[in-house]
């Protein structure tokens, strides 16, 4: 039976259950990888020479390096909300019954989410002016991190489409059906009936898209946008651009990003499983 | 009258007015190639119980679907109280107004609780207030039994407490005609009894039904007429004691030999 287990897995969310389920071992995990990368480090510090140095610089540059950590936060926060609005615009559009309204839609789907992340973001940094001029004479700068913001919004907004249009498809037909006889139109439908029983379908895969989006903001180094692993490469060239920094400044990063994305991902398959029992 | 007390058994009188509020000419309807619907006429009177029964695959439930719109037809015409169905420049609301529907599978909305099912329509679709949607949505759902179930969600309700709930839901948009598209085919034996109790009631206080069901002895019960379909095609009908005692053609009398 679909209905049960809907109604289960609702009241689960409501008891705050899926919270719940992020056990002592996960936590325990992400205790680990930190101890691992820094017993690591200071492995590196002991066998190359100026150990103290080394885990000095880490230290002494960790604020500026998680201020570009906040940096990514916000551009991650940011360009999902930019692409949560415009990708469910775009997958209304993909189920229109007007072709003229559906056929560009899916296009612009289809292109956005089967095109190199990198691609369109060399597109959009060199495409997009450094400010907007507006008709008034007033002028709206457009900082990179802005543009790379509004760059790793494009692919998630054609992949939150095609995920709107997908679970669309899955509600069954009987619900289209009774809505039909009780003389709703098409946009009450959607409006009432169909999208809120699409947001459950929707959200693991939603908060899926949310983490491979945080992960990739570090691309925005290439335009030297001061995120984390930007800020992070340029404390290495103020202590001396040493090699024995690489290892610990890098498994920093990587920690930094692990301690943020594990708890969503393990949260997101707990949604999944909870939802896929049906 | 919705809330009269409801009548023992037995087809209530058929109203003096025996104008008709459906009716077909010779619908035809076609999937592709293959025709469901080879010309179908019938009458059904305003507070008249019809009945259509016949064997899987002719064509009932098409049928049924056709009366309200859902499903277009090729040829003929059917009339709701003097409507053209298929008429493109038809007021589809009004229409829909005028006719409900109750599916096998129920099809309640599983992420609204009962009385949210029951008031979603006449809210938003009639867009009439709330304190008037929800006194009749809870007079509704005291008709149909299920007091005390109104915060329910539907998949925490038997099948057959699901479908009076459907039931109650199509009876909010006051229609004038309703249509029962087997909706008791998916129910357990004993839940199958509440739910041709409520409809038993309805029919006794004169709404005007049209019925697809595998039940003989309910349609026998409560019909005043009968039809018979096969292949697409009205075979053979008239009031329920005709037909199932003394039916004329050979198909109608095989059907019959092997349900009854």
């Amino acid at each position: 039976m679909r209905q049960p287990a809907f109604q289960l897995g609702m009241a689960r969310l409501r008891d705050g259950g899926v919270l719940r389920g992020l056990r002592a071992w996960h936590v325990a995990v992400v205790l680990l990888a930190l101890a691992v990368s820094l017993a690591a480090a200071a492995t590196r510090l002991g066998t190359l020479g100026s150990p103290s140095s080394a885990l000095a610089a880490l230290i002494d540059y960790a604020p500026f390096i998680l201020r570009g950590f906040a940096l990514n936060l916000a551009m991650s926060v940011l360009a999902m909300a930019i692409a949560t609005v415009l990708g469910i615009g775009l997958g209304l559009m993909q189920i229109s019954e007007a072709p003229l309204i559906r056929l560009p839609a899916r296009f612009v789907t289809h292109l956005l989410r089967n095109s190199p992340w990198l691609v369109i973001l060399f597109l959009v940094m060199y495409l997009l002016p450094i400010e907007i001029r507006l008709p008034g004479g007033g002028r709206i700068p457009l900082p990179d991190w802005v543009k790379a913001t509004l760059a790793f919004a494009l692919p998630v907004m054609g992949n939150i489409s095609e995920i709107l249009r997908g679970a669309v498809r899955l509600i069954p037909t009987g619900q289209w059906e009774s809505a039909e006889g009780l003389a709703f139109t098409r946009g009450q439908t959607l409006r009432y009936i169909i999208l809120p029983q699409c947001i459950r379908r929707g959200i693991p895969p939603w908060m899926n898209w949310y983490a491979l989006l945080t992960l990739s903001t570090p691309m925005a180094s290439i335009f030297s946008v001061h995120e984390a692993v930007s800020n992070a490469q340029a404390s290495m060239e103020a202590a001396g651009a040493r090699p024995e920094l690489l290892l610990p400044f890098y498994l920093f990063l990587l920690c930094l990003f692990f301690v943020y994305i594990y708890p969503i991902a393990v949260w997101t398959r707990l949604l999944e499983r909870r939802y896929a029992v049906r | 009258m919705l809330f009269a007390d409801p009548i023992a058994a037995g087809p209530a009188a058929i109203p003096q007015d025996r104008r008709a509020l459906v009716s077909l000419r010779d619908v035809r309807k076609s999937y592709g190639a293959f025709e469901v619907l080879k010309g179908i006429s019938l009458d059904v009177g305003k507070g008249e119980v019809a009945c259509i029964i016949g064997p899987s695959g002719s064509g009932k439930s098409t049928l049924i679907r056709c009366i309200n719109g859902l499903s277009p037809i090729q040829d003929g015409s059917i009339t709701v109280d003097g409507q053209e169905v298929n008429d493109p420049k038809l007021d589809k609301l009004s229409l829909r107004r005028k006719v409900g529907i109750v599916f096998q599978q129920y099809n309640l909305f599983p992420h609204k609780t009962v009385l949210e099912n029951v008031m979603l329509a006449p809210l938003k679709v009639l867009r009439e207030p709330r304190a008037q949607v929800e006194e009749r949505a809870l007079s509704l759902i005291a008709k149909v039994r299920l007091t005390g179930k109104e915060r329910a969600y539907p998949g925490e309700l038997s099948g057959g407490q699901q479908q009076r709930v459907a039931i109650a839901r199509s009876l909010a948009m006051r229609p004038e005609v309703m249509l029962f598209d087997e909706v008791t085919a998916a129910l357990d034996p004993e839940t199958v009894k509440e739910v041709l109790a409520t409809i038993r009631e309805l029919a006794a206080e004169g709404m005007t039904c049209i019925l697809v069901t595998h039940e003989m002895g309910f349609a026998r019960e409560v019909a005043h007429h009968v039809y018979f379909t096969d292949g697409g095609v009205i075979v053979e009908d008239g009031p329920p004691d005709r037909i199932f005692r003394e039916a004329q053609d050979p198909r109608t009398r095989q059907f019959l030999s092997q349900v009854l």
